[in-house]
């Protein structure tokens, strides 16, 4: 086989990188300790990370890219997938991420944003997850090169409620897609600053066309089980493992819950003595210099 | 008709089985958890046609390169490396030459595995350089890329034909 037959880096790669994370649950992780116990647990990928979000806010200041030495202990202790978030906007971190071999970058939020302008990601050949609150924000992801999304939801708060609201949004605007003629569609990629030719994919598909996972507040097994009723492919859990009383078993549990979502008496079992989740916070009470969805545009 | 297999008890009313794509690790825990892996393994005993490709060639193979972490079914006499092309960075889209195929297929590796070594039963459909990527033994189909991710439906052809197969020894056996 001759190298330069060989093509890298193309969408259909890129997607269907995401498309093998479907189902599945991802797990921030600070250490190769972490990364081995949200292995066995059954996590299809780890996200490797200095602090988990909750942390994050916690000690304030800027919040940056991961030490390269942290993320390539976690490559070299699993076999799953690893993933590192990058500031918005930071495409010399996320040159740095590429160059090291993880296997996808999150531009996140949950990081300080370097720029107001998101990174050019149809310029890497490695694959971009990114969030979204609406499907305006989805789609101008996607217009930049995401192969997959995840609603924003509220990071760091163990408060399921903005990620279930961000959900609610993108099924609903795609679903009042359905039956617009033609000038209504140029109106709403108008309104929602997305690209008209995107409008239509997500009006025929009745689905984003790409993979959309869910984020952000998600701490038990119901909240990944009521994720997954609405809609979503997958779950991120980002604190809500390593915050909580028992890591090992909560990780277990969450998987199991993506797995089974639709039959509640297996929600019984599997939500069953599961310690203390993450203590968390309401969401709502945070004040407006704390939230990070807003972050992005 | 095709169904989800996620629980106990579906293995055992199907014509074939499609070990789909993933993470070799979470499907092989997840098919040991409930049992589905034994079903499998008792299907395949009794002739049921299986296709698996990329995460799910490991799962049915024999031995893994450097693996510990999970024994695989061993239906499959074929040993893999996982991960044998690089990280998603060297994924890769390749026209290959396939046995018996008039004109080149174009396989999409993800993160794929490659079969370094395969036990005289196996008849190898394609290769890239030493490594085999498509094979053939009895009624196992194992490709190391993702034909459920291209419009080419030749391998599904293969795996339909296959069942197929199956049905009409039934039949004659009536």
């Amino acid at each position: 086989m001759q190298l330069e037959e060989l093509r890298f880096g193309t969408e259909l790669l890129k997607r269907g990188f995401a498309k093998m994370q479907k189902g599945g649950v991802i797990m921030d992780v600070t250490t190769s300790e972490q990364a081995v116990i949200a292995e066995e647990a059954g996590a299809v990928a780890v996200m490797a990370l200095q602090a988990v979000p909750a942390d994050i806010r916690k000690m304030g200041g800027v919040a940056r890219m991961a030490d390269p030495k942290i993320i390539m202990e976690i490559i070299d202790s699993v076999s799953i997938p690893v993933m590192a978030k990058v500031r918005i906007g930071h495409f010399a971190e996320a040159q740095i991420l590429e160059a090291i071999g993880v296997d996808m970058i999150d531009e996140s939020e949950v990081l300080t944003p370097a720029d107001e302008f998101h990174v050019d990601k149809a310029r890497f050949t490695v694959p971009f997850v990114c969030g979204a609150r609406n499907l305006g924000e989805a789609l101008r992801r996607i217009k930049e090169g995401a192969a997959m999304i995840r609603t924003k939801g509220e990071a760091g708060t163990g408060d399921v409620r903005e990620a279930v609201r961000h959900m609610r949004l993108i099924w609903g605007t795609i679903r009042s897609l359905k039956g617009m003629n033609e000038e209504e569609l140029l109106k709403v990629s108008r309104d929602i600053e997305a690209d008209y030719h995107l409008v239509l994919e997500c009006r025929q598909m009745q689905r984003l066309p790409v993979v959309n996972f869910a984020a952000g507040g998600i701490a038990t097994p119901a909240d990944a089980s009521l994720m997954m009723q609405m809609g979503a492919d997958g779950v991120f859990v980002g604190s809500g493992i390593f915050k909580s009383e028992k890591p090992e078993v909560m990780a277990s549990a969450i998987v199991e819950a993506v797995n089974n979502y639709r039959d509640p008496k297996k929600m019984v079992e599997i939500s069953r003595g599961l310690g203390d989740p993450m203590k968390g916070i309401d969401a709502g009470t945070l004040p407006e210099g704390e939230v990070l969805q807003t972050r992005g545009w | 008709m095709v169904v989800e297999i996620r629980g106990p008890g579906i293995v055992p009313g199907c014509d074939g089985v499609i070990l789909p794509g993933g993470e070799s690790t979470t499907i092989s825990r997840h098919l040991a958890r409930t049992g589905v892996g034994e079903e499998i393994r008792a299907a395949a005993g009794s002739g049921v046609p299986i296709m698996a490709t990329c995460a799910g060639l490991i799962v049915i193979s024999e031995e893994i390169v450097e693996e510990t972490r999970f024994v695989p079914l061993g239906l499959l006499k074929v040993r893999v490396g996982r991960n044998a092309f690089g990280s998603q960075k060297e994924s890769f889209e390749a026209d290959i030459e396939v046995e018996g195929f008039a004109s080149p297929y174009r396989g999409v590796f993800i993160r794929a595995p490659a079969i370094v070594g395969w036990s005289r039963d196996v008849e190898v459909l394609a290769k890239i350089d030493d490594a085999a990527v498509a094979v053939k033994q009895s009624r196992l189909l194992g490709l190391a890329f993702h034909p459920e991710l291209t419009a080419d439906g030749r391998f599904h052809d293969i795996f339909l034909r296959m069942i197929q197969e199956v049905k009409t020894d039934v039949g004659d056996r009536r």
